[in-house]
């Protein structure tokens, strides 16, 4: 069974469909791409059921060669890191396309681009080649550009360009520096192989940049710059206010995936693949991550657009997850990977009541709004849980994902690893999302109706409270049962941290845990094998 | 003194041959037809020319399972890189022939002419790539060219037609008349027309040879560098590319390239001893061709011009391939084929979207006129943007491949600082591509006029060839590369 190819795949044959259907059959088209993202949604959930979280290796590993001379593969696997990136893309995209029947124009391109989104995302989440990775990670350039670009608000044409250059801007370097990695492997084992697990192999052993210590840190900065913008972090997310502001609302959904591409891919190749260079590097990088935090805090309490302020917040909360991952200690990295999970589901539920207040008003500037509450409660009380979710009161998702993160931050900053200063200015960063996010809701809500054109608002329909009610399940979820999400995680996490500050011979390998669950496999079945032979005796 | 009367008729191996032969007579075939045909329909001289090309490829696939040799006395070599070559060519040749009719008729300028001139101009090309004699290369060079001149001016009605035409011809004479001059130093250095005796009397040590070798190395590359539009030898290509018919600018674009970065290839392998000379004047005039390229391209606003400098700042990037080859030979010529075989896909079907611009005899290709064909042709327009997807070099299309290749190249022979240049102009590049992609697919105003016009088949059958093309060479990279670099 190639069920990672399946779940890869099937957004894509979601699109054939799609594609074959009349542009006139609207309704046909938006049912048919749901039904495809539901059903990948539970092709992913399969996974999870089959998921073993005693392992580090790659599961449901597939390997074939397709470029040979170049040594590049198609090959794919899923470990603790990815499983929940990977359920919340199928989750979000399920989402994205649910929330997206309001768009009449070019539906079916319109589906398609989504579909294709979906398919990229899942496709660079799964690779465990790094060209293939790259293949699919910019493949999610295109359609989001077109979806700005066709679907956009008005100034979508500068939106589209700018998201679209910075990225490829940032991924152009992250080429260059791939095959670089590549060229490495070729001098340390004679054959060339862009395999991860083989590469992380070499570098586990010390061989890879035995000698070239002086260039890992370029090639890991090539790496990171392309993380960092997509991620985004400070002073690379100038592309992301002007991206969330006129993109589509199913865009800025699954955008804010996206965005955990760049996180995911310091977990995945960073932090493995550059060990030496990591530790001497992390400071920079950490200092990035707190300023973003406090920078992206302070601007969005000064914006007086929601879907600004709401892309400033991200840049605040995707910084908790960075400072999390780059403490490099088990409850941090821990920590960032669930508030990864927690702000894609806490955005993703502000984003979308945004959008269907922005539908209802055509406005999503604060000025035009005011006194909310008493006209629409059901609205007002859902927009207050996610508001909370992302402020991280305990008790919800946000709440534990920050708190880790601090904690690890802390443990780093106890141990010299970066200046404890640091961690405990990104603690104000807290406080901040409290105060901007609070501002938002007392100004969209509160106080006295401002506008006539407020005074009709129609509260949430049943089939948009259904999809907020979805979301906020898994707020509480998250925060009242966080283990659900970090069991699964947890021996990945553990072992990704010791490939990055182990020495040289003592780092875990991709390549031997595979090989040791091949073993366990084995041993399982010889045992029935065995009973089998002293039945018949 | 006998001797000097002996005169061997030279022994002829006909499948080196063949194929150019086989191009060569299907343009007198479609000329003949041209003449006798009735007036107004030249459906049948397009078929005559593609079956010949069709039968040119077949006879050039046969070639490849052959060994290498030479034949005619050393002046025809069939080797894998001359026949790889010859096959782009006839691709090339073959997509912009399905394309032009449709082409011809909006623009009211049907001359069947224009079929055997493009053959001949294919031969040319051919020529030039499989051989290593200095003077069938200028031969080739010549029977392209003029070919072209000819063509560039086709449309007489429209004064910046004949202006290109004129254009390209002067420069292109003048460029010749570097070409040639060049050659005569290498023949007064070695004796010989032949390449292959460069290497032998630089190692020789004759310092009047090595100084004539240099200078005759540097007046060749100046020929070849208008050819392949090298900044600071490229002021023509805008503006010939902007002046000449739609489908004439896709070949130039395309097949003279191929024609011309073949004999430069040629040459530059024959010099490679001289690799301390050539290698950094060619590093910075591919540095100043990238940025060139780019920067000017940004800051137009016709599509055919953009596509002009884009083919300049392409020439820059084939530059690092031959440069990275020019430092360590085992890289042979996979990268420069595969990304010419790239370049060729995405660039002619680029035009072939471009040529349905014209209408009623006018064409109008500035970036706004572009608007709407979302609507008008919605699959040209996809088409088009997967053209300038793959030349921004995003996977997984031909593009991408392309330049991961040239870097991997640099990275080998230590060309780290030029593929660092070509990242950056990647990043620039992606600006003007978007801007052409956004202007098909993009109505800022949603207007209804001009719904569906009905687009010529020829036009959408080379637009799926091409845009299944830039997928299919990724996905078959491997037997694709095998083929074409097989000893």
């Amino acid at each position: 069974m190639h069920l990672l190819s399946i779940l890869t795949f099937l957004p894509i044959l979601g699109v054939i469909a799609v594609l074959l259907l009349p542009e006139a059959k609207k309704n046909s088209i938006r049912q048919a791409a749901m039904l495809t993202s539901g059903i990948t949604f539970a092709v992913s959930v399969l996974l999870l059921t089959k998921f073993d979280s005693q392992t580090f290796g790659f599961q449901f590993a597939e390997n074939s060669e397709w470029i040979t001379q170049l040594g590049i593969g198609y090959r794919l696997g899923l470990d603790g890191i990815s499983i929940w990136l990977v359920l919340l893309t199928t989750f979000l995209s399920f989402v994205a396309i649910a929330a997206s029947t309001k768009i009449d124009k070019r539906v079916r391109a319109f589906m398609a681009c989504l579909l294709i989104l979906e398919s990229a995302m899942l496709g660079s989440f799964l690779s465990t080649d790094i060209v293939l990775f790259f293949t699919f990670f910019e493949l999610t350039l295109i359609p989001m550009w077109l979806l700005i670009n066709i679907w956009g608000g008005e100034k979508r044409a500068h939106a589209a360009n700018k998201f679209l250059i910075y990225t490829f801007a940032g991924s152009i370097f992250l080429l260059v520096g791939i095959i670089f990695l590549g060229y490495m492997q070729f001098k340390a084992t004679g054959t060339l192989s862009f395999d991860i697990v083989k590469i992380q192999a070499q570098v586990a052993q010390g061989k890879l940049w035995a000698g070239f210590l002086g260039i890992e840190p370029i090639v890991f900065w090539a790496f990171a710059l392309a993380f960092l913008v997509k991620s985004p972090c400070f002073p690379f997310h100038t592309w992301i206010p002007d991206t969330y502001a006129e993109s589509p609302v199913a865009g800025v959904i699954l955008s804010s995936v996206m965005v955990k591409m760049g996180t995911f891919g310091f977990l995945r190749f960073c932090l493995p693949l550059f060990p030496d260079a990591v530790k001497t590097q992390i400071p920079i990088l950490a200092a990035f991550a707190v300023i973003g935090i406090v920078y992206g805090a302070a601007v969005a309490a000064v914006q007086p657009d929601m879907r600004r302020l709401m892309a400033y917040s991200s840049l605040s909360h995707m910084g908790f997850v960075l400072l999390g991952i780059f403490s490099l200690t088990k409850i941090g990295v821990m920590g960032g990977a669930l508030q990864q999970l927690s702000h894609g589901i806490s955005a993703t539920i502000l984003f979308l009541l945004i959008g269907y207040l922005a539908e209802r008003r055509g406005s999503t500037k604060l000025e035009d709004f005011g006194g909310l509450k008493a006209r629409t409660p059901i609205f007002a009380a859902v927009f207050l849980i996610g508001m909370l979710s992302s402020v991280g009161l305990p008790g919800t998702n946000g709440f534990v994902g920050e708190f880790l993160a601090l904690v690890g931050a802390f443990q780093a900053g106890y141990k010299g690893f970066f200046s404890l200063g640091l961690v405990v200015v990104a603690g104000f960063g807290v406080v901040l999302a409290a105060v901007y996010l609070l501002y938002m809701f007392q100004k969209v809500f509160y106080g006295q109706i401002t506008s006539e054109e407020n005074r009709n608002l129609p509260d949430l329909k049943r089939s948009e409270l259904a999809l907020v009610g979805l979301l906020i399940l898994f707020i509480f979820w998250g925060g009242l049962l966080p283990n659900t999400f970090l069991k699964p995680m947890e021996v990945s996490v553990d072992n990704t941290i010791l490939m990055a500050s182990q020495r040289p011979g003592h780092r875990p390998q991709w390549a031997e845990a595979a090989a040791a669950d091949k073993l366990d496999e084995a041993r399982n079945e010889t045992p029935t094998h065995i009973k089998g032979l002293e039945a018949s005796r | 003194m006998d001797k000097a009367f002996h005169f061997a008729v030279p022994s002829l191996d006909w499948t080196a041959l063949l194929p150019v032969s086989i191009v060569a007579i299907t343009g007198i075939i479609a000329l003949i037809v041209e003449m006798l045909r009735p007036k107004h329909n030249n459906n049948l001289i397009v078929g005559v020319s593609v079956v010949g090309l069709v039968l040119a490829a077949a006879s050039l696939i046969y070639g490849m399972t052959q060994p290498t040799f030479a034949t005619a006395a050393d002046m025809a070599v069939r080797d894998s890189f001359g026949t790889t070559m010859q096959l782009l060519l006839v691709m090339a040749s073959a997509l912009t022939v399905l394309f032009s009719e449709a082409y011809l008729r909006a623009k009211r300028i049907p001359f069947g002419e224009f079929y055997p001139l493009l053959l001949w101009s294919t031969v040319g090309g051919m020529i030039m790539s499989s051989t290593t004699n200095l003077l069938v290369i200028f031969l080739g060079l010549e029977i392209l060219s003029i070919s072209l001149y000819v063509m560039a001016g086709m449309s007489r009605r429209e004064e910046k037609s004949e202006e290109s035409a004129i254009k390209y011809f002067l420069l292109g004479a003048f460029a010749s008349g570097f070409l040639l001059y060049g050659i005569s130093f290498v023949y007064g250095a070695t004796g010989s027309l032949d390449l292959n005796f460069v290497s032998a009397i630089y190692q020789s040590h004759d310092q009047t040879a090595r100084t004539m070798l240099v200078f005759g190395l540097a007046l060749m590359l100046i020929g070849l560098g208008f050819k392949t539009s090298l900044v600071p030898f490229h002021q023509w290509t805008p503006d010939v590319y902007q002046g000449a018919p739609t489908n004439v600018a896709a070949f130039m674009a395309a097949g003279a390239k191929i024609g011309a970065f073949a004999a430069l290839w040629r040459v530059l392998d024959a010099f490679v001893d001289m690799g301390a000379y050539w290698i950094p004047a060619l590093s910075v005039i591919a540095t100043i061709t990238m940025f060139v390229g780019n920067f000017a391209a940004v800051v137009q606003k016709d599509v055919k011009r953009i596509l002009g400098y884009s083919s300049i700042a392409n020439a820059g990037y084939m530059m690092v391939a031959i440069l990275a080859y020019g430092k360590d030979h085992r890289l042979g010529h996979g990268t420069l084929t595969y990304f010419l075989l790239s370049y060729t896909l995405m660039t002619l079907g680029a035009f072939a979207v471009v040529s349905l611009q014209a209408r009623n005899g006018r064409e109008s290709t500035r970036l706004e006129d572009l608007n709407g064909m979302w609507r008008r042709s919605p699959l040209s327009a996809v088409a088009l943007l997967i053209f300038m997807a793959s030349l921004i070099g995003i996977p997984p299309t031909a593009g991408f491949v392309g330049k991961f290749l040239i870097f991997f190249d640099a990275a080998k022979a230590g060309l780290m600082p030029l593929a660092i240049v070509l990242a950056i102009n990647s990043i620039i590049s992606t600006y003007y591509y978007l801007a052409i992609a956004r202007a098909a697919f993009v109505t800022d105003s949603e207007q209804t006029e001009e719904l569906s016009v009905k687009t010529p088949s020829g036009v959408s059958g080379v637009c799926a060839v091409c845009a299944v093309g830039v997928f299919a060479v990724v996905l078959f990279y491997s037997p694709l590369v095998s083929f074409i670099t097989q000893k």
